[in-house]
């Protein structure tokens, strides 16, 4: 077959392939691909140019895409190529088309003609390409008009058709759900489809289908299942095999669909066991595939309703994966034990070792997954450890979109489970302090709720404990260069708020850090908005309180400064803060209340005090308001900014006539009801035009918080202020039943501990480091104990995580003690597929071949263990043969590597007979790419020295 | 469902790139860049899969050849590698041995044998035999265009040599 790999273009292009091959810079690639570009651009548009040489330069001006370049000019001339009459051209046309264009793009309108045609074509080669073309570029408007046709595609004598029209209908769905709703009729008929290949592409729309809506497919259940089973049972041509497992992509499409129509669903899922259990049993766990379907098992028995035996069979499958060399199937492990965990949540403890050998392992994506699945299995006891792990993570990493993720991660499982306030307070310092400009700033406006509203008891001391541990961390970490501008605001809220609550520190400490918040960070708005009104409340609290206000310097020359800002929102605060100073005492007090950030601010929200204002106005001959609903010729837009709307109306042209003037003048009120409340809220530096309102809103966001952030907080108060009470859902121990902490509980997760212990040992056989264990014991055997402690204070209940850290590993101490190196004794993670032992017949493996090309002398001696050591000395040279023999030589040279890599055959060992067809194939075929390489240096090409990876087969 | 498909060097050269999902040119270039540096100093005994902006990146090494296909958050990484292999096989069978520089030189092939194998972002095809009986169905009907294609590398090789 070797014949058809070779090179049908032109010397210029093979040339240009070269020259780009070669390029040692960047820079030089891109000057190479402009003048490719210039001379492209020059050579398309001349007429007449044949179509055959027109071919090759669409296909060039596909390459100079590929690289990152413009390719725009040249667009319509693969447009206009797939109008070609020969197929060869057409087929050019339509794969430069579907490269270049998106479905939005404005020449799709040019080729749909072209599609309609060819999808009418007797040729059913034309309309496989067609159809290609469809389910790239055909969109949401375009469907129509093609739609009719590829309905009637779908009973084509040639199932390549069938099955791409299928494709495309599944496309349709996923762009217009609409579009193809009364089509389903079809895709029930196609699953009955003689062809095998047909009936698997139409599990594709099927599932996409299910998943929207489960209850109107529960009747194919029956058909699934019986599908499953048949290819199961290996009744699928032969060709559909994949490494020896029977149609193994159908298999795992099946069980996708089956997960999602037995999910809660107990009837349907008894249809399933049997299958799913034949499948369980048949799968080759040796091969990738083989787990691909066993992970899928997993999925489906974890989604489906449980049954015991299907249980038992995915924690064993899941067991095997956590325990195997490779990195993937730990990956699939880690994952697949997060979903059983749901239905069994006991079947994590006994792989507890395995899970914190991957959190610590160096492949972040690795120890992502296990983050994932912490996330899933925290608990109030265990929380701790999780959220400061996860922390430390956020701090280590760059990436931006994952950090974010894992800080909100971090923020929910606080909210959740706090186990104490300060941890609380502490944990929240630390996310915000790194990731503060990622999260919501809803995290922010919470905190500060929670801060000010307390956590829900009457216990007025311990809220105020809070506040001044908040107030004191706070000024602590104000030390730090850099921070975050969302916490800053939260900042400078709280210590505005209650910098001088407990009389610690005094005002003008506070203020003068206050005033170096808003130096430090000038160009934050935000924050010197916050900054200020924090000032203006600290001023507020000691002129209420009597005291002598006495102005820092550096404030006087800040409000200087922001009296003449830019910003109005600045200047409005500013004049704000000089206003409050001048008052007296009791004016200050009722405008600003101490500590009465909670309290309802009670709004008029019909500004009725107006009303003899606006009578006054309206008899002078102003015009009367006209409530938005029933005005005309305005659009509804929306009520976002009403009274910019209102102010739009009265300016704006108006198109109708002009009413008669009316007798009756009513007073009307104006609706400021939205205006009112969205002047409020904290995020926005706008701030009130009217002073009527300012005045009424002593704290800004205690009304914001009170109207919009409505967040999680109501499960919060519950689960907060008090510990909450943990039966023990674990079996393993039966010795914690004692009720007093400390002791009890560390021999309950020693207990845990040294079973699993001996269960991941008995294998392994290696030592666990005792910080391993600690971490294993406060992540794992947590839930094992019972807390009766009354919650006298949350110093005092601590959980018991950090007792057991403190005493647990001492058991584990001495086993480690006798090694040394225990931990991070790296296995042999070979690929996953291969055999476990190193040696054993590397080059029958495709897989296990690519690691020996990297490094050929790596291959070179694992080839030792097999072949004859004469070969061995031989290959190096052989090698270097291959890179430069004359054409002559061919023959002697490829007899010499067919038996060297035949030797190893006889060695074959179980496990990797899967591969044997592969490599069959594969001894000959070194020939083959001696010639080309011969070829390619006939065509001109000479590989370059640098590059003789270029000839390396892919597969080996 | 698979978003993307790139191929690219272990210098980093592009090789092949299939979109299935939009992305803008300036995206995919984008795209490519970041990818590269991700998986191009992956070490050899790690997972093959990567996080990547809320999807998942399976990869495979082949030689001096990456190729990475990005997917769902809940798709199966398993079967995505077998899909990479399942290409890589068909590819070997049509090449016959299949290096790098016939996909460098034959892109456009190789564009062609991907679109039997996959469609609209999903598998359409698991028969090895099904997906080499269309392509050589196309390939026969240029028959006559190749071998005249055939004799003018020929000429250009003589008039090298």
């Amino acid at each position: 077959m070797g014949s058809q790999g070779g090179f049908y273009q032109s010397k210029e292009f093979l040339d240009l392939v070269k020259s780009i091959g070669e390029a040692r810079s960047k820079a030089e690639e891109d000057r190479i691909v402009l003048s490719e570009i210039e001379t492209l651009k020059r050579r398309i548009s001349e007429p007449d140019t044949p179509k055959r040489k027109m071919k090759e330069y669409i296909i060039r001006l596909v390459y100079v895409e590929m690289l990152g370049h413009d390719a725009s000019f040249g667009y319509i001339h693969a447009v206009k190529m797939t109008h070609d009459d020969t197929l060869l051209v057409k087929r050019t046309g339509y794969l430069a088309v579907t490269l270049f264009l998106n479905e939005d793009h404005d020449l799709i309108i040019l080729i749909v003609n072209t599609i309609q045609k060819d999808l009418k074509s007797d040729n059913y080669l034309v309309v496989c390409v067609a159809l290609n073309a469809v389910c790239k570029l055909i969109n949401e408007e375009t469907i129509p008009a093609v739609l009719p046709q590829i309905v009637e595609l779908l009973a084509h004598p040639k199932e390549a058709v069938r099955k791409k029209a299928i494709m495309a209908l599944h496309r349709f769905y996923q762009k217009s759900p609409s579009s193809v709703s009364h089509l389903v009729s079809n895709f029930r008929k196609r699953l009955c489809d003689n062809d095998p290949g047909v009936m698997g592409a139409t599990l594709c729309p099927l599932f996409d289908l299910i998943t929207n809506d489960v209850n109107s497919y529960k009747d194919l259940v029956i058909s699934f299942v019986s599908i499953l089973k048949q290819v199961a049972e290996r009744r699928l041509p032969k060709a559909y095999d994949y490494h020896q497992m029977p149609a193994p992509f159908i298999q795992i499409k099946l069980l996708k669909i089956l997960a999602l129509l037995g999910s809660g669903d107990k009837q349907a899922s008894e249809n399933m066991y049997t299958v799913v259990g034949d499948i369980f049993r048949k799968c080759d766990s040796s091969s990738n595939i083989g787990n691909a379907i066993l992970y899928e098992c997993i999925c489906c028995v974890s989604s489906i309703y449980p049954n015991p035996k299907l249980l038992e069979s995915a924690a064993d499958a899941i067991s095997r994966f956590l325990k195997s060399d490779s990195h993937n199937l730990k990956y699939m492990g880690i994952d697949a034990l997060g979903r059983l965990i749901k239905i069994s949540p006991e079947i994590a403890e006994q792989h507890q070792l395995a899970v914190i050998d991957c959190l610590e392992d160096p492949d972040d994506t690795l120890k992502r997954k296990t983050f994932e699945l912490l996330y899933k299995m925290t608990k109030s006891t265990n929380v701790e450890v999780i959220v400061d792990r996860m922390i430390d993570y956020m701090i280590s990493i760059n990436d931006n979109h994952y950090k974010t993720e894992i800080a909100s991660r971090c923020v929910e499982l606080a909210e959740q489970f706090a186990p104490s306030n300060q941890w609380f307070i502490q944990t929240m310092n630390k996310v915000f302090e790194h990731a503060g400009d990622l999260v919501n700033i809803k995290v922010a406006h919470n905190l500060m709720r929670l801060i000010a509203e307390g956590f829900g008891e009457d216990d007025n001391t311990a809220d105020s404990q809070l506040r001044s541990s908040a107030v004191e961390s706070y000024l602590y970490i104000l030390g730090e260069p850099k921070l975050p501008s969302v916490f800053l605001q939260v900042i400078c809220w709280v210590l505005g708020e209650y910098g001088t609550a407990d009389g610690k520190y005094s005002a003008s400490y506070i203020t003068g850090k206050l005033c170096d918040v808003a130096e430090a960070y000038s160009n934050d708005e935000t924050v010197k908005a916050y900054a200020v009104t924090a000032l203006m409340k600290i001023y507020a609290f000691e002129i209420a309180a009597g005291r002598m206000v006495d102005m820092l310097p550096e404030c006087h020359s800040l409000m200087e400064e922001f009296l003449a800002s830019h910003s109005t929102d600045l200047q409005q605060r500013a004049y704000e803060l000089q206003a409050v100073i001048g008052l007296d005492a009791h004016a200050v007090e009722s405008i600003m209340p101490s500590d009465a950030s909670c309290e309802d601010i009670e709004v008029d929200k019909a500004l009725s005090f107006l009303n003899g204002y606006i009578q006054e106005s309206i008899e002078k001959g102003a015009q009367p308001y006209i409530p938005e609903s029933e005005r005309s010729g305005m659009l509804n837009i929306s009520n976002f900014r009403n009274q910019d709307h209102h102010e739009a109306s009265s300016h704006g042209l108006r198109f109708e006539a002009y009413e008669l003037p009316k007798q009756t003048v009513q007073a009307r009120i104006p609706p400021a009801s939205l205006a009112s409340t969205e002047l409020v809220p904290v995020p926005e530096p706008v701030y009130p035009r009217e002073s009527y309102q300012t005045t009424t809103v002593p704290s800004v966001s205690s009304d914001a918080a009170s109207t919009e952030l409505k967040l999680r907080l109501d499960g919060v108060q519950k689960k907060w202020g008090r510990q909450t009470h943990f039966p023990s859902t674990s079996t393993s121990n039966s010795t914690s039943q004692k009720t007093v902490n400390g002791i009890t509980q560390v021999d309950g997760s020693n207990t845990a501990n040294s079973r699993t212990r001996e269960t991941y040992d008995s294998r392994k056989q290696v030592e666990i480091s005792p910080e391993k264990q600690k971490l294993a014991a406060s992540l794992f055997g947590g839930p094992s104990k019972t807390e009766k402690k009354s919650a006298t204070g949350h110093k005092s209940s601590k959980p018991s995580s950090h007792m057991v850290k403190s005493h647990a590993p001492k058991s584990s101490m001495e086993v480690a003690s006798e090694k040394t190196s225990p931990v991070q004794q790296p296995p042999d993670l070979l690929d996953f597929g291969e055999p476990t032992v190193k040696s054993t017949a590397p080059s029958l493996d495709p897989f296990k071949d690519l690691e020996g090309l990297l490094e050929p002398t790596t291959q070179v001696s694992s080839a030792v263990n097999h072949s004859s050591t004469a070969a061995v000395t031989k290959s190096p040279d052989i090698m270097g043969l291959y890179t430069e023999t004359p054409a002559g030589a061919h023959h002697k040279d490829s007899d010499i590597l067919s038996g060297l890599s035949n030797s190893p055959m006889t060695n074959m060992v179980g496990g990797t007979t899967t591969m044997q067809v592969a490599q069959t194939s594969k001894s000959p075929n070194l020939k083959d790419s001696l010639e080309k390489d011969a070829l390619v240096r006939q065509m001109g090409v000479t590989p370059s020295s640098q590059n003789p990876n270029l000839f390396k087969d892919l597969l080996g | 469902m698979i978003h993307f498909v790139l191929l690219i060097s272990r210098q980093g050269k592009v090789r092949l790139t299939k979109w299935y999902s939009p992305y803008s040119q300036k995206e995919r270039t984008k795209v490519i860049r970041e990818l590269g540096g991700v998986i191009l100093n992956r070490g050899p005994k790690l997972c093959n899969f990567v996080d990547w902006r809320g999807f998942k990146v399976v990869y495979k090494r082949y030689a001096s050849l990456y190729f990475c296909m990005c997917i769902d958050q809940d798709d199966n990484e398993l079967e995505v590698l077998e899909i990479i292999h399942h290409y890589v096989e068909i590819l070997d069978r049509y090449f016959g041995s299949v290096c790098e520089l016939d996909l460098i030189f034959n892109f456009h092939k190789a564009y062609y044998i991907l679109d039997e194998l996959l469609l609209a972002g999903e598998l359409q095809e698991s028969s090895k035999k099904t997906v080499a009986r269309l392509i050589a169905a196309q390939d026969s009907l240029v028959e006559t265009a190749k071998e005249q294609a055939s004799s003018i590398s020929n000429i250009i090789a003589q008039a090298t040599k």
